[in-house]
């Protein structure tokens, strides 16, 4: 059983988003063992790029800080190879195709297998696109993580028949960032999702709250969260690590405690 | 190569592509689809025609340069005028054709890119006149620099946002309209202005400029009884030489040039030259070739012209690039000002500075042809927003 897999057995995951180099690459380091002590079940991080376009103004400043501070795909490959010494939940890449294309694709999942990544998220690589990457991707092991979104209706199913890992469902149109409010029938898009497969499908994009993460989570197998850890990266920079665990660890209740509900749900039935 | 190369992916060879968030990909089908039939309405080429001619003013003239050839003396240089359409460049020809496929759809909303304000004053035009709601993105750094356009889109209706993310031009631009396009796509329609970005935008965006081309075949039939032996036209997206160059695709004796800018020099890091010193890579929706650093940073480009001032070309440009069927060469800031004085002064047309790179390369390559050969350099718009920047360039500082 793999990893991600694990991750989701018997239980909702929580999964923290950080910017990798954001503010620094020691940080990133501290918030890796930080995190999975507070209890994430996995961890996604996104190699800083100069385009995001899939975030939202938080994540991309979090991209410029990082970039300005000098993180490097191999800065970032040598700091998660160290860390995965101690680490031993799945850790998830976000990137954008470019920096994998220009790395080289070859060189740069062999490097993911070396360090331990687990799987890769590629917010401009739809399933159209998907064999740039994915005999490369099933030779070293390393997971292609499928997005589905609001707008795909239709295409829900053909994404899921090949989806691997996780499913990330994303809860709203546009990019990402915290919302107040999220709309979308998550449960509907979950739904469909089931009738295809089982791979676990987690929601994010806007959830920032435990209330949000309790109620995602409620309706599908776990909450993702990014703009709401990377702010905190913004506004106490090297000293966010605390402030970071914290949060993860009422996340991480909020989402156990959707898990519990819903046993209780089917033990009631 | 056969005009028939794009595919059902919008491949150009190894270019082109869909490489965006999967939440616009029904959102481009649904655009892919409606192309599909509209380009093949009668009633929809009707419209834009009628547009086209009474309302752009095509076709545009192909003028001969006397002067110019006399002076230069080499071959026979004409001039195709794409800066006497209405708005004032070749802009217009894409956005009437794009925001009529936008109503069509029953979009009432569009939403475009610009960079030095070319595209988004056009798109601005077409809105006014079909009634839609437009909102432009521009790079915070390119409303600063070219003010009077900001305030020419907001007397058109637009809504104009300054971007400020990233290096706040013409990139970031597209990125943001990129972001605002999955934000609210229901009665959106995102009008793109170049040859670039997801399959079906580099082929609508070519067929919809592709009349530069034939009428300049028609044209010049007409004058000379026979094709141009070169065909020059600036490069940034690409969507003026797209234009230019595809209707002579088919015909491997016309040399196709497409001008990039060198800014001040290939040598220094200030240029957009993405042919002379990008790579392939994958940006913006489409593969192909762009300047950017080893681990994929798109990298920062400079050039006097902010309409060339992009990192990336459009990936059919890439693939005529690869095939050799058309050549890329690069024109330096002052080479290209010096053009701008030159035919300003030879023939009393100021070009748009982009232009006026296509202008320099024709001033080198003229003489050392025959007399009997022919040049056609497109004029892609007129120069009149570019006289401060030329003054201050020049030392005079004025300011619009």
């Amino acid at each position: 059983m793999s990893r991600i897999e694990q991750a989701f057995r018997g239980k909702k995951a929580f999964i923290p988003f950080i910017t990798g180099g954001d503010p620094t690459l020691d940080v990133t380091e501290q918030l890796l063992y930080a995190m999975e002590e507070a209890g994430a079940d996995l961890i996604e991080i996104g190699i800083p790029f100069s385009d995001p376009i899939a975030e939202g103004v938080v994540i991309q400043e979090a991209n410029e800080r990082a970039l300005a501070a000098g993180c490097t795909t191999d800065k970032l490959f040598s700091i998660i190879k160290q860390a995965r010494q101690k680490v031993s939940v799945p850790i998830v890449f976000l990137t954008y195709l470019n920096p994998i294309y220009t790395y080289g694709k070859e060189r740069f999942m062999e490097r993911c297998a070396e360090c331990g990544i687990d799987g890769i998220i590629v917010p401009d690589m739809p399933y159209e696109e998907k064999g740039e990457l994915s005999d490369v991707c099933k030779s070293y092991g390393v997971d292609i993580i499928s997005l589905i979104a609001p707008t795909s209706k239709e295409r829900i199913r053909m994404i899921a028949k090949e989806a691997a890992g996780y499913i990330y469902c994303v809860s709203s149109l546009g990019v990402t960032g915290v919302r107040s409010e999220i709309k979308t029938d998550i449960a509907g898009m979950v739904k469909l999702v089931r009738e295809t497969t089982d791979v676990p499908c987690a929601v994010g994009f806007g959830i920032s709250t435990p209330e949000q993460a309790q109620k995602m989570a409620g309706v599908s197998d776990g909450a993702i969260v990014g703009s709401a850890i990377v702010k905190m990266a913004a506004q106490y920079g090297e000293a966010c690590v605390p402030h970071v665990a914290e949060y993860v660890r009422r996340m991480k209740e909020a989402v156990d405690a959707a898990c519990i509900k819903e046993r209780q749900e089917q033990q009631d039935e | 190569m056969s005009s028939s190369e794009t595919n059902q992916k919008g491949r150009y060879g190894q270019y082109g592509g869909q490489y965006i968030p999967e939440t616009l990909m029904n959102a481009v089908h649904e655009l892919e689809k409606a192309y599909e039939k509209y380009s093949r309405d009668p009633e929809f080429n009707r419209e834009l025609d009628e547009l086209l001619k009474n309302y752009a003013g095509r076709p545009s003239i192909l003028y001969y340069a006397e002067k110019m050839t006399k002076d230069l003396g080499g071959a026979k240089i004409y001039l195709k005028r794409e800066d006497l359409n209405h708005t004032g460049s070749h802009k217009i020809n894409n956005v009437l054709g794009q925001v009529l496929l936008a109503k069509k759809m029953g979009k009432t909303r569009v939403i475009a890119e610009t960079g030095a304000g070319q595209h988004g004053v056009a798109t601005a035009t077409a809105a006014a006149l079909m009634g839609m709601e437009c909102e432009i993105f521009m790079g915070k750094e390119d409303t600063d620099r070219q003010a009077l356009n900001v305030f020419r889109m907001e007397l058109l209706g637009a809504k104009v946002h300054a971007v400020t993310s990233g290096t706040q031009t013409l990139k970031d631009a597209v990125n943001e309209t990129m972001r605002e396009w999955t934000k609210r796509m229901d009665d959106t329609l995102y009008v793109l202005g170049s040859v670039m970005g997801p399959h079906p935008f580099p082929m609508i965006v070519r067929d919809f400029q592709k009349i530069i081309g034939e009428e300049i075949k028609a044209q010049l039939q007409e004058k000379e009884g026979k094709l141009p032996d070169a065909v020059i036209a600036c490069v940034g997206g690409g969507s003026n030489a797209m234009g230019a160059f595809y209707d002579f695709i088919q015909n491997p004796e016309v040399r196709l040039i497409g001008c990039e800018a060198a800014g001040l020099g290939v040598d220094t890091e200030k240029h957009a030259a993405s042919v002379a010193k990008g790579s392939i890579g994958v940006f913006h929706g489409m593969k192909s070739i762009f300047c950017q650093d080893e681990y994929g940073q798109i990298a920062p480009v400079y050039s006097i012209s902010a309409g060339l001032d992009y990192p990336g070309i459009g990936p059919e440009h890439a693939r005529l690039a690869e095939t050799k069927r058309a050549e890329y060469v690069p024109v330096t800031d002052e080479e290209a000002v010096q053009a701008f004085e030159y035919l300003s002064r030879t023939e009393g047309i100021i070009p748009a500075v982009e232009s006026a790179h296509a202008v320099a390369y024709a001033m080198k390559l003229a003489p050392t042809m025959e007399k009997g050969q022919i040049i056609v350099v497109n004029i892609s718009g007129r120069g009149d927003k570019d006289v401060a920047a030329i003054a201050r360039y020049r030392g005079v500082e004025i300011y619009e």
